[in-house]
């Protein structure tokens, strides 16, 4: 068990300038992302497009502006809890108990709830047989390469991630490989590669198709593809793997009892709070009359989301305002003379 | 068209008449300013159907939607990186587009696009 002042839910920058905040009034937090990294939608979504958005910077990649941000809360020494995920939130008497997906739990008077759309997850196949499989044998990632050896694997999608597993499978596997279109957005070698191991008979390409149904008595036998034009064929197959990117998800978000205004949490501007002592919301996730979704918006209601924060992690001190420029105590915080 | 309250005049907004039509068949038409995104046309008239989670920057295939053949060879052709979003998107086909990267202008005016069951 944790026990900290705040616990950020979510690593993109509005969560970080909020840990920074925190830092800077004395509180100490502790950040968990589903993701493996830091960076939110910045690193997963954009990391190499420019944003011409942020004040005073006039032009930065998602991923400078992580490092930038990781930079600037590295005084703090706060700690990441990296690929897992915040699935209950419980109120104990004062404090929230906040456990996640990997078992750790924390406990903390305030939860800052900095999720953008939500978590990022694979995106499953459309089809509702492929849920009776899901986690045995109709897979979205790999742990364990080794459950394929001899196997009849049947592959689904166009990027690196389905080609590269493509090529590495088939050494052992029966490996198909199956796209909706002629063209793959993986990396150049390796369509190469495939086109190479599908001349051999080595993969079994299947371009212009996508899956229809998946069948089998207990164990998955087979699964059928159809064509856009409506022609199926059958494919034996003991797994499928899906690699068709990542969806943002509200998740377990949905289940805490929050207001919820569609996918988004309604919040106040004072120092955004939501219907939960306690609980606060900023950046993407959160909407007030005006709202806008952009990072330096993120910024600014995670400076004052910090505040409320205070409130409750030290009910007996009077909040004072300082600035960074002036404080001692802030430059004490911060290792600077 | 509108009267510009300050000389008097009027003067003419250009707009473009686009048909959105839910996956259960529920139809909104509603006028779009040219310049915005078929994908701001449904945002911003609360059409639902399109979510658009990343606002826009053609990062995340939830603003899928499928046009007919005969508006489909009208649109602007696909940029580079569309289709490679769109194999991310719900049950994409040969007729599926990102409507964020529609833009409206009058050539499109009486544009329909049909949006998929879902989204994510």
């Amino acid at each position: 068990m944790i026990k900290t002042d705040v616990v950020i839910v979510g690593a993109g920058p509005t969560g970080l300038f909020c840990a920074h905040q925190l830092g800077i009034i004395g509180l100490k937090c502790e950040i968990v992302d589903n993701l493996d990294k830091i960076g939110g939608q910045c690193i997963e979504l954009y990391p190499d497009k420019p944003i011409y958005d942020i004040p005073a910077v006039p032009e930065c990649t998602g991923e400078e502006l992580t490092n930038n941000l990781l930079e600037q809360i590295k005084p703090f020494n706060f700690k990441f809890h990296l690929n897992d995920r915040v699935q209950e939130l419980k109120k104990e008497n004062d404090n929230w108990i906040v456990k996640t997906t990997n078992g750790k739990e924390f406990h903390a008077p305030n939860v800052v709830i900095a999720g953008g759309v939500g978590s990022f997850e694979p995106r499953k196949f459309p089809t509702k047989s492929a849920e009776k499989f899901d986690g045995t044998s109709v897979l979205y990632s790999i742990k364990d390469k080794t459950i394929f050896k001899d196997k009849s694997v049947a592959i689904f999608g166009g990027g690196d991630s389905a080609l590269d597993w493509a090529i590495e499978l088939s050494n052992t596997s029966k490996v198909s490989l199956i796209h909706r279109r002629e063209e793959f957005r993986g990396a150049p070698a390796s369509v190469q590669k495939i086109k190479e191991l599908s001349q051999r008979n080595i993969i079994n390409l299947f371009t212009k198709y996508s899956i229809k149904d998946v069948k089998g008595n207990g164990s998955l036998e087979e699964v059928e593809i159809k064509s856009e034009e409506g022609e199926s064929k059958t494919i034996k197959a003991d797994y499928v793997l899906g690699f068709f990117g990542l969806i943002m998800q509200l998740g377990p978000i949905s289940e805490w009892g929050l207001n919820l205004d569609k996918k988004v949490i309604p919040v106040n501007t004072e120092n955004f709070e939501t219907n939960k002592k306690g609980i606060f919301a900023i950046g993407d996730i959160c909407t007030y009359p005006g709202k806008l979704k952009l990072i330096l918006s993120g910024f600014h209601e995670g400076a004052l989301a910090a505040r409320g924060c205070f409130k409750y992690a030290r009910p007996n001190e009077k909040y004072r305002f300082e600035f960074t420029t002036a404080s001692n105590t802030i430059k004490d915080r911060l290792g600077v003379k | 068209m509108i009267t510009c309250p300050i000389f008097f005049c009027a003067y003419i907004k250009a707009m473009a008449k686009i048909k959105y039509i839910e996956h259960n068949g529920k139809e909104h038409i509603v006028e779009v300013q040219n310049g915005l995104t078929v994908m701001e046309g449904a945002v911003q008239n609360d059409i639902p159907g399109i979510d658009a989670d990343c606002g826009g920057s053609m990062s995340c295939a939830t603003c899928h939607v499928y046009v007919k053949e005969d508006w489909y060879d009208k649109l602007p052709k696909k940029d580079m990186g569309e289709d490679d979003m769109l194999d991310q998107a719900y049950e994409p086909n040969s007729n599926s587009r990102l409507s964020c990267q529609i833009m409206v202008s009058d050539d499109l005016d009486g544009l329909t696009v049909h949006m998929p069951e879902k989204q994510v």
